[in-house]
């Protein structure tokens, strides 16, 4: 199968290169040259680049199919553009065993839509006590471990955990949360929270929590990426970290560049999230650190929640927000804000992450996967729930004007998704 | 931001939820609509027309007596009819979502609900699935509000200090789990009281409360001098188990009010408490049953200014 992309305007996020081109694909993989094309795709007035790489999205199975079905997210992933998803262990049950990860990895390849890279569980249920056996994960498919949301709040298990882990170098993915101090917490504690009379979650519950695991990954070298940051102080933690040369990389989730606690207004659900929104100013430090690189990657950091989860007050919502489809226009007007060119935009959302997975997709060089996207940056779109493949319409972000529409998804050099 | 969800789209009180937002004109409606009722409850037929064949049905999610009763008084008052649901040992028990509950409730005929809950933003959640013709009226959410009690204090205040715009008002104890604190805070910004103060330790104050427009004291002898108005909070007895309180004696001798510390505020001040008191905890007897305190008043007045609230929500 060959294809043949014409009249692009060609990004390519590694390099920086951002040009009128053509791309060519032979045999699952991007080539300098073509020959006589199967296919031609004529993508005149649109980008193609590397297909995106999603860093947290929840597929819901095994155990919450009612929430969203692999169907439906795999779905909402390549029509977002998504060609390349880690999927975090907290289903039920978790993904603490090799045939409840086989299963997963099969299930997701005979849709033969995105690629799924799952994240085994660090503990046994994610109860933070027992290790769970990482080599047969990392055998079953799994390509790091991570207790997603779960609190860890033993720091003798987590010290633990990173040792033993980089034994083996397997990578170890977590949120920089101190359980005690989150504990009950469903907002930043600050002014909002204190006005609509929600229990808070201090910044320093993050950053306390980082410096534990900073000190930790000095101890023992282990290879650990921090999900979700959420604080400036967490971010000044991090410059420095990388300054020190730490193995440690780090991802903000796409609302946490975009929204702040004051967008709870009068008590929305939809921004009811992990972690909380925060200030303002934690805001802008954490969409001028993904500019600056001491933030590596943007996520959606999907999490689909069916009504009856949200049609609760604040507390006892569920949280999280469907974001597989809003990654790319989040990502541009992020980009966007921060003046950046779309290639540097798009390297959150491409080469960064694949470094962080070690895959060789996010980028259009010769001989790489073809995982590609044809967008088209302008074309502007209204949030609605009815237009949302993913079986989760809730996010804060309904009804917000946004630019960026994917127009064709390519995954191993196979078209996936066409609109 | 969205609109404020109280008001509809004339700008008039169709739930009332917090005292937040409210403009001055809307408390000032409410307040003198009070006074009016005042007279009501004092004459020998305690009854107005005004609801005559209105359901109002009473939802507590969380224990109450007094604030039932007197919305059940106040409601009767003006000749509605009351429905009382104690829905602790109902349907939320039985799993029953807290919208299908109101949607079935709504189903009976419902005119207003009165609503207490322990979480902070479930009255707004109903008022935003309720029917146009409905209200819903906040008895208590969380932390977040108790918008009659707010406005029985200022109802309150102003009986006794005739207008706010002079008034130093200071409120002690527990800030951070105080849904009262709140709502009279909201209500005394808007009105013009000069100064507010909160007072009690680091552990009850929530963060960044002086956002809400109020002076911070830890020394409740200094926050006490020259007030005029002291409002003195109830203390939860679990307070002491999650590490923010070491005994209720010693929560006493910081931050109970004494004859003794109350002499550091105005001659006529007035001491007020939402109740339930915790005699010897925040308060003492002497101060309780004393000359300048005015707590019983405060709940014949919550019943005129429950009525108030009902009257005019209904009428909009």
């Amino acid at each position: 199968m060959r294809l043949h992309i014409k009249n692009a305007r060609v990004v390519e996020p590694a390099s920086g290169k951002d040009a009128s081109g053509d791309v060519f694909v032979v045999d699952g993989r991007i080539s300098r040259e073509g020959g006589k094309a199967d296919r031609v795709i004529d993508a005149k007035g649109l980008v193609v680049a590397p297909g995106f790489i999603d860093l947290s999205a929840r597929l819901r199975e095994p155990g919450h199919e009612y929430k969203a079905t692999l169907e439906s997210e795999m779905d909402a992933a390549v029509a977002g553009g998504v060609t390349s998803l880690a999927c975090p262990p907290d289903t039920e049950p978790p993904l603490d065993e090799p045939g409840l990860v086989d299963m997963l990895r099969r299930r997701a390849k005979a849709l033969s839509r995105a690629r799924v890279y799952p994240i085994g569980a660090l503990t046994v249920k994610l109860a933070g006590e027992a290790l769970t056996e990482m080599g047969q994960l990392t055998d079953a498919g799994c390509i790091a471990f991570s207790q997603a949301n779960a609190p860890l709040a033993d720091t003798q298990v987590l010290w633990r955990a990173l040792q033993y882990a980089a034994t083996f170098g397997y990578p170890v993915w977590l949120r920089a949360e101190d359980a005690g101090l989150a504990k009950g917490g469903v907002a930043h504690d600050g002014e909002i929270a204190t006005r609509l009379g929600l229990p808070g979650i201090p910044p320093f519950a993050e950053t306390i929590a980082l410096a534990t695991i900073l000190e930790l990954v000095r101890a023992t070298r282990a290879r650990v990426h921090i999900c979700r940051l959420s604080t400036a102080g967490a971010v000044e933690l991090m410059r420095r970290a990388k300054e020190e040369r730490l193995p440690v990389t780090c991802d903000v989730a796409v609302h946490h560049a975009h929204l702040c606690e004051l967008d709870l207004g009068y008590f929305d659900p939809q921004c009811r999230l992990e972690p909380p929104l925060r200030g303002q100013r934690d805001r802008d430090a954490l969409a001028r650190a993904l500019a600056d690189g001491v933030v590596d990657c943007l996520c959606s950091d999907h999490t689909p929640v069916d009504e009856d989860g949200k049609h609760l007050p604040f507390a006892q919502a569920e949280p999280g927000a469907t974001g597989l489809e809003l990654l790319l226009p989040l990502t541009l007007k992020w980009g966007q804000a921060q003046k950046l060119p779309l290639a540097a935009t798009l390297a959150r959302i491409t080469s960064e992450p694949a470094r962080v997975l070690g895959v060789a997709s996010g980028t259009l060089a010769a001989g790489a996967p073809a995982d590609l996207v044809i967008f088209d940056p302008a074309a502007s779109f209204t949030v609605a729930a009815e237009n949302l493949r993913s079986q989760g319409k809730n996010t804060p972000f309904l009804g917000y004007e946004l630019a960026g529409r994917v127009r064709c998804t390519i995954v191993e050099g196979k078209v996936v998704y066409e609109s | 931001m969205q609109r404020n969800p109280q008001l509809n789209e004339k700008g008039e009180l169709q739930h009332l939820l917090s005292t937040e937002g409210l403009p001055r004109e809307i408390l000032l409606q409410i307040l003198d609509t009070a006074e009016s009722f005042a007279g009501v409850t004092e004459r020998e037929v305690k009854k107005v027309p005004l609801l005559r064949g209105k359901s109002v049905f009473n939802l507590f999610f969380e224990p109450s007596t007094r604030t039932r009763t007197t919305f059940e008084i106040a409601a009767k008052r003006l000749s509605a009819d009351v429905i009382n649901l104690n829905i602790t040992v109902s349907s939320a028990t039985k799993g029953e979502s807290l919208l299908d509950t109101v949607a079935n409730l709504s189903a009976m005929q419902a005119d207003i609900f009165i609503v207490r809950h322990e979480s902070s933003g479930a009255p707004f959640l109903i008022a935003r699935h309720v029917k146009p013709h409905e209200h819903v009226i906040n008895a208590g959410d969380g932390r977040h509000a108790h918008p009659t009690q707010g406005l029985l204090d200022l109802f309150t205040i102003r009986h006794y200090k005739k207008d706010f715009s002079r008034l130093t008002v200071a409120i002690v104890g527990d800030i951070l789990h105080s849904r009262v604190a709140r709502s009279l805070i909201h209500g005394l910004t808007t009105l013009g009281a000069p100064e507010v103060r909160v007072i009690g330790p680091q552990t009850l104050l929530p963060a960044g409360v002086e956002a809400l427009g109020v002076r911070v004291f830890h020394d409740m002898r200094a926050g006490l001098a020259d007030c005029d108005v002291v409002v003195m909070l109830r203390l939860q007895s679990e307070r002491m188990r999650g590490a923010l309180l070491p005994s209720a004696q010693e929560y006493f001798k910081h931050y109970g009010l004494t004859a003794d510390k109350l002499a550091l505020a105005k001659r006529d001040a007035i001491v007020m408490h939402p109740g339930p008191m915790n005699r010897g905890v925040e308060i003492d007897s002497s101060v309780a049953d004393g000359p300048h305190s005015v707590i019983l008043p405060q709940v014949t007045f919550g019943i005129a200014v429950r009525m108030a609230v009902m009257s005019i929500v209904a009428g909009n």
